[in-house]
């Protein structure tokens, strides 16, 4: 079924909860306009990573509505769902990096399991990890990276298939304030051509530093807050006392 | 250079193991397939060479005249080749009877001219259609010639081939019991690959890999392991088989039947290393796809 032409995804009164444990979102609606760029932001253990994990699929709501694409989730064919996987890039917040394969074979895996040539790896893995500041480290193993390092091969994995949506989980969370807005200033490049960017963040140099809307989750609701938008007085109380 | 695989299945401990474990299966399958063979080949030997057979025993005369017994053995060739049902009638030579006994009573001493008063014995044919009443030829027979005996060889026939046959089922049992061992020592080896490299396969899931992209590489690497096993397995079968077949020969006795196995045989022998590799093969496919399709 599709739905919502322009809309890269769409949630209606999505819920989540892990097991039998409590809810952890509640009733989020939200939408992601292609080409838009949003951040997302927070407390730790406010449900960030668990609503980019509904994002890339890799879990299901315990009820509400979830489209991608303008397919609807729930009656998409399961055959269907890797092409539609295909076209997330994800940054998650600890890596998962395959620790006995170079920066190289990392960066080049949705590549092979999209059915790539050898010669369309050799020729943009190498450059894209010479973009990111890697090009020293193409065939080190994630073991002997750095976390920033680690980080930055996570990245190019992330964008190495030009995917439409990028989601990226703390990207800049063990990266140099340098670096970090290095990074920044990359999504923004693969935003201009077209790619809609969320990152979730509890960076908030980061957030006031560049002019996009944010995506907030306290309490497990979501708030759409405009770009600039101040941080209230208590976010972080209200953060500390979701944590309680 | 070839790249490394993505999943490291090779480094798996069950790599080690395995193949040994299927080897060890093939050989007691193969053991138990060839004793199948064997055992099936000596049933219809038997049965070819005594079904359709009656060996009818005719007294020596009262009088222990050998012309008085050769007129008994006459009369009751007459009448079995005018029975309904009986192909042909021939008496046994008597050098040929002197021969089976032999070796008791000693050469010299069966000779038609010390006679001795030595039963005759004829050898019929019957259509084994014809179903003959035993019983009734029999008693047909001792009224025209009294203490005459028939024997359809069936009683011991049977059992032979009945022992034979419960041997060749718990053999064909055996068979299915390892099959099903192959199956769930695949099943619990794949399992665990699955949960090592859970990791893995969960972020290769979530960067768009089909089931397929992963069941591949564990597919291929099952049968890799599986011929490894298999063709090693086999190599003992073959080993084994040779050496009891030669003990077998050494056996100076016409109490065993000579056993060889044909080459249709051996190839069915050699054809469990095969089974091996696709068992371990689909095995180990079938479990990664129903462990994937449990991912959303
Ligand atoms: N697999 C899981 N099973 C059970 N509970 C989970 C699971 N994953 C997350 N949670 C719980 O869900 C809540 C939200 O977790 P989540 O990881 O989404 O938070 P987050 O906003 O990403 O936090 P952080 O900023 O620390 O990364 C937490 O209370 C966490 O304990
Ligand atoms: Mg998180």
């Amino acid at each position: 079924m599709v739905l919502g032409g322009g809309d890269v995804i769409r949630f209606q009164n999505v819920g989540v909860r892990y097991g039998l444990g409590p809810e952890i979102l509640h009733d989020v609606s939200l939408r992601l306009e292609e080409g838009s760029f949003h951040f997302l932001t927070g407390a730790s253990g406010a449900g960030k990573s668990s609503l980019l994990r509904l994002m890339y699929l890799a879990n299901q709501p315990s009820r509400g509505l979830i489209s991608l694409f303008g397919h609807d989730i729930a009656t998409t064919p399961r055959r269907d769902l890797p092409s539609l996987r295909r076209q997330v890039g994800v940054v998650f917040q600890d890596f998962r990096l395959i620790d006995h394969l170079t920066a190289m074979e990392n960066v080049a895996l949705p590549l092979r399991v999209a059915g790539a040539s050898e010669e369309q790896v050799r020729e943009h893995v190498p450059e894209l990890l010479n973009w990111v500041g890697l090009s020293d480290q193409i065939d080190a193993r994630p073991s002997t990276l750095s976390g920033g390092q680690k980080q930055r091969v996570a990245i190019a994995r992330a964008i190495i298939a030009r995917p439409k949506l990028l989601l990226a989980d703390e990207p800049t969370g063990n990266v140099d304030d340098h670096i970090a807005i290095r990074l920044m200033h990359l999504f923004e490049e693969l935003n201009k051509i077209g790619t809609t960017v969320v990152v979730a963040t509890h960076n908030k140099a980061l957030v006031t530093g560049f002019a996009h809307p944010r995506l907030h989750l306290a309490n497990g609701e979501l708030s759409v807050l405009k770009a600039g938008a101040p941080f209230a007085e208590n976010e972080d109380e209200a953060d500390a006392e979701g944590l309680r | 250079m070839r790249s490394a695989p993505v999943l490291p299945l090779t480094r798996d401990a069950s790599s080690r193991f395995l193949p040994w474990l299927i080897a060890f299966m093939v050989w007691l399958a193969a053991m138990a397939l060839a004793a199948v063979l064997v055992l099936s080949s000596f049933s219809n030997q038997w049965r070819n060479d005594l079904t359709g057979t009656l060996t009818v025993q005719i007294a020596t005369a009262p009088d222990g005249q050998l012309a008085t017994t050769e007129r008994r053995l006459n009369r009751a060739l007459d009448i079995l080749r005018k029975s309904p049902g009986v192909k042909t009638a021939k008496p046994v030579p008597l050098k040929k009877i002197s021969e089976l006994l032999a070796p008791w009573l000693g050469r010299d001493v069966v000779t038609e001219t010390l006679g001795l008063p030595i039963p005759r014995l004829i050898d019929v044919k019957v259509h084994p259609e014809a179903n003959i009443d035993v019983a009734a030829l029999w008693e047909r027979l001792n009224k025209e010639v009294d203490g005459t005996q028939v024997d359809d060889h069936g009683a011991w026939l049977d059992k032979l081939i009945a022992l034979a046959g419960a041997v060749e089922a718990i053999a064909l049992a055996v068979l299915a019991l390892i099959s099903i061992a192959a199956i769930a020592t695949v099943v619990f080896a794949t399992r665990t690959s699955l949960t090592i490299h859970r990791d893995v396969i969960e972020l290769l899931h979530v960067i768009g890999a089909k089931d397929a992209y992963v069941a591949d590489q564990f597919h291929w690497h099952a049968l890799n392991l599986g011929l490894k096993g298999g063709l090693a397995g086999v190599f003992l079968a073959t080993a084994t088989l040779l050496g009891l077949g030669s003990m077998w020969t050494g056996v100076e006795s016409s109490l065993l039947p000579p056993v060889s196995l044909n080459i249709w045989q051996w190839a069915c022998v050699f054809a469990v290393a095969l089974a091996a590799a696709g068992i371990s093969t689909v095995t180990a496919r079938v479990t990664v796809l129903r462990a994937l399709g449990r991912m959303p």
